[in-house]
């Protein structure tokens, strides 16, 4: 299990180091979000409330266009087939899958975060920057897990590009809803405090059991 | 197969759905902040429940699909998730009138309940599209459990994070049957049948109804010959599930012959 998922993630990330299709993406659609918001809202800086719901706004979305790409290749050039020969478990290609989306939204964050910062964040990033970074990898394990899965329902249908985020947004509510909340404090101005543990249970809790899910369900997505 | 007991289902609906009628305009109090315009709750309210309960039974069922791989199990699950989409609009429709008269905004946002509906309303909003965007059969009933599968469980973690995201929640009629008086505890309770039964019986009638055009289909494609039994025609634009099992088709086929 652990070789296969070795080999795997290898081999995903082999990919996108070669061909740069998502992450390099991301990222700057993440920064133009950044800039779009700034004139749509039209204000300099933020905090609080509004500087959390931006960025989780903005990573969300950015990492939708990655979860769009996740299964592309392997739909369209045999991957899928491939792995199906193999006399291996199925589940490794969900955690070699999974991880790389992770992979892809930490790299994104590493660009996002700073760019945020640089160019909408009112208070000083350093003093966020112990807490956001908790609220902010709980976020990405579940965007990871519900990505993974809705990626894979999505891309062998007609409509991938549209019934990929249709089905995913919906499903990252609650992890906007935490994130968001708990960002909140540790982005205001006036410095209270981490993130409430309240949300940050929540929001382990909602990841838990969508990554049991998600590894329930995999196996079915992979039949044929 | 489906049709043994509906009618006796249909007539005992009716009468349920006749005594809560009676029961919420003549036999409940008015409710004295909002007057008439509570009454409203005795169909909002079994109305939500009912398709949310439907939601999370089309995943159960679901689950009996992807564990049997009967088709017929696909299909339960599709009518399930359906009706419940239809009971939805009815839900936010009721919704909405009811938060304009007492609060004077068709849409408010501090109403847990009524924003987790909506999100679910969403998801499950993408299952049509779903199913259609799949060609193969096989394929998009299993696809469409998973999917089913999951938004079922997606429904009662939906509503605990958003209700933990709403500061306070309104303690009003909302709160359960506890707190309300025992007249319209009980025409709550008999409102709440009656709407289960309504969705049952529709659910029932679905069922029967694809059933029956399936067996139907069979028959017909026999008439016209074995040779012409190849991919089954779909007619109209629906998401149904055209499954006619060979065992299904099989009886269609002995009945036939016994027929002729």
């Amino acid at each position: 299990m652990r070789r296969t998922v070795g080999a795997l993630l290898r081999k995903e990330l082999l990919v996108e180091l070669r061909t740069l299709e998502s992450v390099p993406g991301m990222s700057l659609f993440a920064v133009t979000t950044f800039v779009v918001f700034h004139f749509a809202l039209n204000r300099n800086v933020v905090d609080g409330d509004l500087a959390a719901g931006i960025l989780w706004v903005t990573l969300l979305f950015a990492a939708i266009l990655g979860i769009n790409r996740l299964f592309v290749a392997d739909a369209e050039e045999g991957g899928f087939d491939g792995f199906l020969l193999a006399p291996v478990d199925r589940s490794a290609m969900l955690l070699a899958k999974a991880v790389t989306l992770l992979a892809y939204l930490l790299v994104l964050e590493l660009v996002a975060v700073p760019a945020f910062a640089l160019l909408l964040l009112g208070p000083p990033l350093g003093q966020a920057l112990p807490g956001l970074l908790g609220v902010l990898a709980l976020g990405d394990l579940g965007v990871a897990a519900i990505g993974t899965l809705v990626a894979a329902l999505a891309v062998r249908t007609r409509a991938r590009d549209l019934l990929g985020p249709l089905l995913a947004l919906p499903l990252l509510v609650p992890i906007v809803i935490g994130g968001a909340r708990a960002s909140s404090p540790v982005l205001a101005s006036a410095h209270h405090g981490g993130p409430s543990a309240r949300w940050l249970l929540t929001l382990g809790l909602y990841d838990l059991v969508f990554g049991l899910i998600a590894y329930a369900l995999f196996d079915f997505l992979l039949e044929d | 197969m489906y049709g043994k007991g509906l009618r006796a289902l249909s007539i005992s609906t009716v009468a349920v759905m006749t005594a809560a009628l009676a029961l919420v305009f003549f036999y409940a109090p008015l409710e004295a902040e909002q007057g008439f315009l509570q009454k409203i709750f005795y169909v909002h309210v079994p109305l939500a429940i009912v398709a949310l309960c439907g939601f999370v039974a089309g995943g159960i069922m679901a689950i009996q699909h992807l564990r049997t791989r009967d088709p017929s199990w696909d299909m339960r699950s599709y009518v399930a998730i359906h009706m419940s989409l239809i009971f939805g609009v009815g839900t936010l429709i009721t919704g909405s009138i009811w938060a304009k008269g007492s609060w004077g905004h068709w849409w408010v946002w501090d109403e847990p309940t009524l924003v987790s509906f909506l999100i679910v309303f969403l998801l499950y909003a993408t299952y049509q599209p779903l199913r259609f965007a799949i060609e193969d059969p096989e394929r998009q009933a299993r696809y469409a459990s998973v999917f089913a599968i999951t938004a079922g469980a997606f429904v009662p973690l939906n509503f605990i994070a958003v209700r933990l995201s709403t500061a306070y929640v309104h303690p009003r009629v909302l709160g359960g049957t506890s707190n309300l008086p025992a007249p319209m505890a009980l025409t709550f309770v008999v409102s709440l049948v009656a709407i289960a039964l309504l969705y049952t019986t529709l659910c029932k009638y679905e069922l029967t109804a694809k059933h029956a055009r399936a067996q139907l289909r069979a028959l017909r494609r026999r008439l016209a010959g074995e040779g012409a039994a190849a991919a089954p025609v779909r007619k109209g634009r629906s998401a149904a599930p055209t499954t006619l099992r060979p065992a299904a088709m099989m009886t269609a086929r002995a009945t036939g012959k016994d027929g002729i």
